[in-house]
Order: structure tokens, then sequence, then C-alpha cells
């Protein structure tokens, strides 16, 4: 057993967040995990996360889904846990457990009475290192696994877009694979890669650890010594260097046309740039951008050019997302009105965004949007599972815990002229995919009378 | 080993029930009369607040269907002097969130705001409850994305997949229909219902409080009156009983899809029956939200036959259902039926053991004070015990009458709950052998 179990806390401080939220401490076991205690004595709950460095974007070509997979059959059982035994011990002490995996990181957690943390804690780390997986459990989960991309993707013509498209502005980024899997790839995933993924990332130098809710950072200390501080730390972890996005130089555009649609939509993304350590302004700035275009169907942007004024859409949509290693996507949605043709809708889209470039935002617009981040801080302190995921992912990105505590600060900083400068670099159609969803008599119709192609009307 | 943990939870449950003591709900009465449920937590600088008013979509005449609906959505779209975006600006320059929703039993308002902002957020949000303005232009726009949205429907498996087992089950009841009306009906909406939906839906004589955060019970009383002291006393009777007309067997319909979508189910049980609680567990047992409930355990983990599987008791006003709802490949869709039906079949005849029992108990006990996590969710959970019709000290009570349950009640209440013949599964795709 490593002799590691003396004194590891080697660094320990606590960060106030900016309005007087609960108290953030963190330190680091002499293994390398991080560790993250969020206080919140309100009521007596606890949530163990443990985040791993590695998901979707990380996988060996041709292995598509192996990350999501590989979460799936964390929950198989170990040396001394039997199948699916942790989430039924998790469950017999009134808790519940679940995973998720996205391109950056894959993620474990358990809510549960703060008493119990000892369990939940001696458990996790137990599978940290001690996975075993039979070759009948890995064949019946794989069965699981496809039967999920058919009822999330398949199933689902705007989730098939959305999956085309990301591989289109992706090229060479592996932000293009989805995290599932393509299913010819996700059919052949086996017990073999499964293993060597899990013995490669999954260890305490490649994790964070985040504890929030009704403990002290003295017990989470004693605690995670004494079961995550004995693991060795993997010795195969190389640097998270992807291969980048080339300059995108041409416009890529993409029709999807399914007898399950209902209601044709246009949808534009934008090679964006993400949150960096040290550096968030412009993702700051765009998060701002997405809100003002489409966060609110009453005032945004969008909505008032689109849905009040020139009436040709029933809905639409901005959203960016900047936490990520790599360059990630700026999107818009666009829903024509009965009638409007995608062709008018997307030039209807393009006119306003230009008009929005020329006149810049309206500045009342803006000091609501800050209003309400600084309210956010308030209201985000009802939610400690939902803080425990912000620090969570923020790590898991590289992002360091004054980048994650000054989020809403970069927020409330941003201009109306920082908002330009980031619209003007953003949504630039050479740097674009826009996606039109139809239905297959619509793009017939298109095919052979471009000039009067029109919606069928309900 | 799983035994031990078992017998180490049971003390320790009951070691993590004082929590819920500190759970003090009060009874509030504003001097105008009108009844609410607090929890003063002063530790965050905001409250939650939840409003019911009974009756939801269910008040509306058949002909006039998705009017509720509509009024609903169209709450925040204009009020006294303000117009759609004046309204919408007013809420966001206070940080202020409110939201309006229409559902089969009522129709629900969620706010929250800041402490420092009470009273503004107060007044707006009475313009929209008390002096909605529903001018023309925005009934037209929201009916606009309504009608949107039930085109979607018409593609939506799921959707027409609960959509056909509600009306196969209640025929004519307004439960058999959605409440966001058909495309004929909604097109078909004026200006005047809504306004008269407005006056029979959101009265006081059917509308529950509650709330949660840094308000006193003085201050909630004062909330109370200048929000809802101008509503009409009394709106639209509610609708009867529903029967069920217990359809049973298969009914296939048929969809392109690489899945099919399953609903099912047969008829459940009152809250108010004595076996309520037993059913509950047997429930759990059966298709509970957990990996280890039985269905889960046989159709996804032993079988890989879907991505998930759950059961619900469905506890409406005017009518009891135990449901399922799964997906699973247009192959294997007749498998995981068969396995479904077996399940019931033998959950029927022997009950469940006594370590299910055990477990499943632990889980459901220990479960429930983490649900009081927050101020919005105790507002929600306190709203909900209201017009469920339970005391307040239903909380403290709650766990000891899930403990009560013993083997001979689940035995007996098994017998009576699943029927095997009496399932009706609803099955929306391409589904090979059915």
């Amino acid at each position: 057993m490593p002799g590691n179990l003396g004194p590891s806390a080697v660094l320990a401080f606590a960060l106030a967040l900016p309005a007087a939220a609960e108290p953030v401490t963190s330190f680091t076991l002499e293994n390398g995990l991080d560790v993250v205690v969020i206080e919140d004595h309100r009521a007596p709950v606890v949530v163990q996360m443990i985040w791993y460095r590695v998901g979707a974007a990380d996988e060996p070509p041709g292995h598509s889904g192996i990350a999501h997979f590989l979460e799936h059959l964390m929950f198989k059982g170990t040396d001394t846990v039997g199948p699916n035994e942790f989430s039924a011990t998790v469950e017999a002490q009134g808790g519940d457990d679940n995973a998720f995996t996205s391109w950056d990181y894959t993620a474990y957690f358990q809510r549960i009475a703060a008493d119990r943390l000892d369990l939940v804690m001696q458990m996790e780390a137990d599978r940290m290192r001690n996975l075993r997986l039979t070759e009948e459990d890995v064949a019946t989960e794989r069965q699981v696994i496809l039967e999920e991309r058919a009822q999330r993707t398949d199933s689902d013509p705007g989730a098939l877009l959305m999956e085309q498209m990301r591989a289109a502005q992706f090229m060479n980024s592996p932000y293009g694979i989805p995290i599932i899997g393509w299913r010819h790839e996700m059919e052949a995933l086996s017990q073999a890669d499964a293993l060597s993924y899990y013995e490669r990332f999954y260890a305490p130098n490649n994790a964070t650890l985040v504890i929030a809710g009704d403990v002290t950072p003295d017990a989470v200390r004693a605690l995670a010594e004494k079961h995550y501080g004995p693991i060795a730390p993997s010795e195969a972890l190389v640097p998270r260097d992807r291969p980048q996005e080339p300059p995108q130089l041409a416009e890529r555009r993409i029709t999807l046309a399914d007898e399950r649609v209902s209601e044709p939509y246009v949808f534009r993304t934008y090679l964006a740039p993400e949150r960096d350590p040290g550096d968030q302004k412009t993702a700051a700035a765009l998060t701002v951008l997405a809100e003002l275009l489409g966060g609110n169907g009453q005032t945004s942007v969008l909505a008032r050019a689109l849905q009040f004024d020139a009436q040709v859409a029933v809905y639409t949509s901005a959203f960016y997302d900047g936490t990520g290693i790599d360059d990630g996507s700026f999107g818009l949605v666009v829903m024509p009105s009965p009638g409007v043709d995608l062709q008018t809708a997307e030039a209807e889209l393009d006119r306003v965004l230009a008009e929005f470039i020329a006149q810049g935002p309206d500045p009342a617009a803006l000091e609501r949007i800050r209003t309400q981040v600084r309210a956010g801080e308030i209201y985000a302190r009802d939610n400690v599972e939902s803080l425990a995921r912000r620090y969570g992912e923020g790590l898991s990105v590289g992002l360091t815990l004054e980048d994650i505590d000054g989020w809403d600060e970069a927020l409330a900083a941003v201009t109306e002229a920082d908002i330009v400068t980031a619209a003007r670099e953003v949504l630039d159609r050479r740097k674009a995919v826009t996606g039109w969803l139809t239905r297959p008599e619509a793009e017939a119709a298109a095919t052979v009378e471009p000039a009067a192609q029109e919606e069928p009307k309900e | 080993m799983i035994r031990a943990t078992f017998l180490a939870v049971a003390t320790l449950v009951l070691a993590a029930l004082p929590a819920l003591a500190e759970i003090k709900i009060q009874e509030v009465t504003s001097p105008g009369g009108i009844k609410a449920w607090l929890v003063e937590d002063h530790n965050i600088p905001f409250t939650a607040l939840e409003i019911q008013f009974r009756g939801g979509t269910s008040v509306e005449a058949p002909e006039k269907r998705g009017v509720v609906n509509l009024m609903t959505a169209t709450l925040e779209e204009g009020a006294a002097d303000l117009d759609s975006r004046g309204f919408a600006e007013a809420r966001d320059a206070l940080a202020a969130d409110i939201s309006f929703d229409a559902g089969a039993d009522s129709v629900g308002v969620s706010v929250r705001f800041l402490t420092e902002n009470r009273d503004q957020v107060v007044e707006l949000l009475r313009k929209a409850l008390v002096e909605p303005r529903f001018d023309q232009d925005a009934v037209d726009r929201v009916r606009g994305q309504v009608l949107s949205i039930l085109r979607g429907n018409e593609k939506d498996p799921e959707k027409i997949a609960s959509l056909t087992y509600n009306r196969l089950t209640f025929g004519d009841h307004p439960y058999g229909s959605t409440g966001d009306g058909t495309i004929e009906t909604v097109t078909a909406l004026t200006r005047d219902d809504v306004v008269a939906a407005h006056k029979a839906a959101l009265t006081r004589d059917r509308v529950y409080v509650a709330a949660a955060g840094d308000i006193t019970a003085e201050e909630l009383g004062l909330v109370l009156d200048r929000l809802l002291g101008a509503l009409p006393a009394t709106g639209a009777p509610q609708p009867g009983k529903a029967e069920l007309l217990s359809p049973a067997g298969v009914t296939v319909t048929k969809f392109p899809s690489p899945q099919s979508v399953v609903v099912f189910g047969h008829a459940g049980i009152p809250r108010e029956d004595p076996d309520f609680f037993a059913a509950f567990l047997l429930n759990e047992v059966m298709g509970g939200g957990r990996f280890t409930a039985r269905l889960m355990s046989e159709v996804r983990e032993k079988r890989g036959l879907t991505y998930g599987i759950g059961t619900y008791l469905v506890g409406r006003d005017h009518a009891d259902l135990l449901m399922g709802q799964f997906a699973a490949s247009n192959e294997k869709v007749a498998e995981a039926i068969e396995v479904v039906r077996a399940e019931w079949a033998r959950i029927a005849t022997e009950g469940v053991t006594a370590e299910e029992l055990e477990a499943t108990k632990t889980y459901l006990t220990g479960s429930y004070p983490l649900r009081f996590d927050g101020n919005g969710p105790i507002a929600s959970i306190l709203v909900g015990m209201q017009m469920e019709g339970m005391p307040t000290d239903y909380v403290t009570t709650r766990n000891a009458m899930i403990e009560a349950v013993t083997m001979e009640d689940i035995k007996r209440v098994a017998a009576r709950l699943f029927q095997p013949e009496a399932l009706k599964f609803v099955v929306v795709g391409d589904p090979v052998g059915l």
C-alpha cells in the first residue's frame, strides 16, 4: 500500500465568492488529487462529485463513444462491490447517484445525507482503480448505449442536424465527434478499449473532487486523505494538446430533410473562442452577446426584430457556452412563421445581425443583464449542487479558482464596445455552419423551383 | 454484505430525521383572509413564492380547448400600463423570475425575488394576475407559438403516445385530450375567450400559496392581499370524476423511427386510500427512478433492451393511474413488453422480498429530507402538500407511515394494484411482431 497517508494537504486557502456566498476551500493531495469544498450548512446534505479530466474529445481515433461507454461501465463493480451494488448501496442510504460525460470531462456524483460521506467516498475511491468488467456486462451495456443513441439522437431529427453540424464545424478538432459516439464505432467498442482508457485516465492526478454541503474542510481533508490518499497517480498522462481547427475560410452549409420534421428551422453556428485561464474577457462578451441577441422571448434583439416587428419567426434563440478547453461555438436558431421560407428567415437573421453590429447594443438592455448577473450570484447560493458543478467543470477545463470566482465580475464588466468587437469577430459567415432542418417535400420543391420555394402551409 | 449495510442504515436514517423538524412550517392568514404556508429562512436575501389555482385546463369547455393554456401563456405579455416588452423589461430590471404554467389540474405561478425588490416585484406580478391586457397582437403572437408546438406534437412519438393513452383511457373527460388544445380549437379562440378564461381560472376560491426564504409571516400576509385580494371570489366549476374506460391490450400507431415509444398502465390508487403507502413502496420497487428497481434491472441491466424505463403513480384530482414509459428498438420492443407483463404478474402473485421492502423503505425515508434543500424546492413541496389536503406536520409523520407498511400489506396491495390483464400498452413506432 502506498505510504502517503501522512499529512498531504500541501496547499489550502479559502476564497470568498463576491456576494458573500458560502466559503469555498481548496487543497491538493500529495498524489495530485485536487479537492474543492463548498460549505452550505442549511440542510444536512452533501454532494460528492469526482470530475475526471478526460472526455469524448480525448478518445483514441476510431473509438468514439468510449468515454461515455466507460461512464456506464463504472457502475459494474469492483473487487469488493458487485455489479450495480454501488447504486444499490447509495440508494439504500437514501441517496441518489449518477454520472455524465462531456467532451472535456467525465463526472460521477452522489447526493446523500451528510453523515454518509465516508461511505460514498470510500466507494468512489475504490472504483477509481479497482473496476472489474466481465465480457457479458460489456456486451449488455453496449446494447444500452446503442438504445440511448437511438432514443436521444436517431429518433430526433433536430439532434441529427446538430450532430452533422458539429462534425462540419469542427473539421480537425475532436469536438466534432458526438459524445455518444458514431453508431458503427460504438458497435465495436470492447472490454479492452474500456479498460485501457480507464487505466490511463482514471487516477487522482487527473481528477478534481468537489464536496459541497453540510461539511467542514477539515473533515473533508481527513476523509479524502483516508480514501483517495493511498491511490497512486497515473504515469501515462500527457498534456491535452488536441488537434486545433485551422482557420475557417469558407462557409459550410448543411440541409437535413426528414419526414419527422414538423417545424423547419435555420440553425447557425460560428466557431468561437472559449474562456482561457487568466483571460475571460472575450468569452464574457460573447456570453452577454448571446443573452442580448436571444436570451429573452420578449426583449432580445432577435425576438423583437423577427417575432414582434417583421413577424417572420415564431421562435428565436442564441446560445454560447465558453467553458471548454478548445475553441467552441456560438449558436443561433430561427424558426420561421408559417408561410415564411427558410431562405427568407435566414436573410432576415443576417439583416438583424448586421444592424446590431452597426448600431451596438441598447445600453438599458446591457444594464438589465448586469443586474441579473448580480442577482444570479444570490440565487445561486440556494443550489449548492449547481455551485459544485460550476467549480468542477471550470477546473476540469483548466480554469483556475480565480477564473471561476471572477466570472460574474467579468460578465458585469462587459462594455458595449466589447460586445460589438466580439460580435464583429465571431458573427462572420465565413466561420459559420448554417443548417436547415426541413421536410422532404420542401427540399424537393426547392430543387425543382428555387425561386418559388415556400414551406407548405398547415 | 448488503444485509449488513441495511442494518446500519436503519439507525442512521433515524439520526437524519431531526433535520426535518427544523423545517418549521407556519400557517399564515393575511389580514384579508387569504391563507398560505411559510418556511422562514433569512440566510439568503431572496424569497421563493409558489401559487397554484386548482382546476387548470380542465375547467374549460370542449370547444374552447386550449384557452386556459393560451391565457396563461399570455399573462406575461403585458399588464396594466405595460405592454409585452415593458413587462419583460421591468421584470428583468428587478432581477425577478416569474413563470406561469397551465396544467391539467392547476395553473401555477413560480416567482423568485430579491428582498430589496420585493414590493416592486409584487406590484408587477399583481398587474399580471389581476390586470393582464391580453392585447390582440400578443394573443395572436402567442397563439402562433402554441400552434407551432401543436404541429410539433403531431410528429413527436412521445406526445403521440401519451395523447393516445389518455384518449383511450379517459374518452370525453378533459383528461382524455391535451390542455394545449387542437389546431382547430386554438385557431378559433378569440380575445374574449381568453379574457373569460382568466376570470374563470384565476380566482380566490381555488388558490394555494407557499413561500420560503427571506420573508416574515406578517410581510407575507401583506403580499398575499396585495397580490390576490382583487381577484374574483369564485370561478368555473371543477370537472367531475373521470371514469376510466379501462382499455387493455396493445395499440400500435405507426411512426417512422428506429425506436418505438411505449406508454403503458392501468388504474392506480387514491392518495387518501389507507393502502396508498404500500402502493407507493410497491411502485418504487417495480419502476422507481433508481437503477435497482425491478424493471430497470430486468429490461435495461440484464437484457439491454432500453436506455431507461420507469413507472409512476399518477395522482390527479379526478383520476388515479399507475403508468410507465420506455423506448426500445423496433426489433426489441415486443420482448420488452413481455418482460413488463411478466414482472407485473410476478409482483401481483409474489409481492416483494423482505430485503426489497427494507431497501426501498430506507431509500424513501432517507431521501425525503434531501428534497428540502433550498427555498425553491421547499415552496414547491409546500404548495403541493396543501393541494393534496395534507396537514403541516405531514413532513414529520410521513416517514413513520412508510415504516409502518408490513409484508402482509405489501402482499395484499400488490394483488390489488398490479393487474396484468388490465395493462394497456400504446406503442408509437414501427414495431416488429406487434
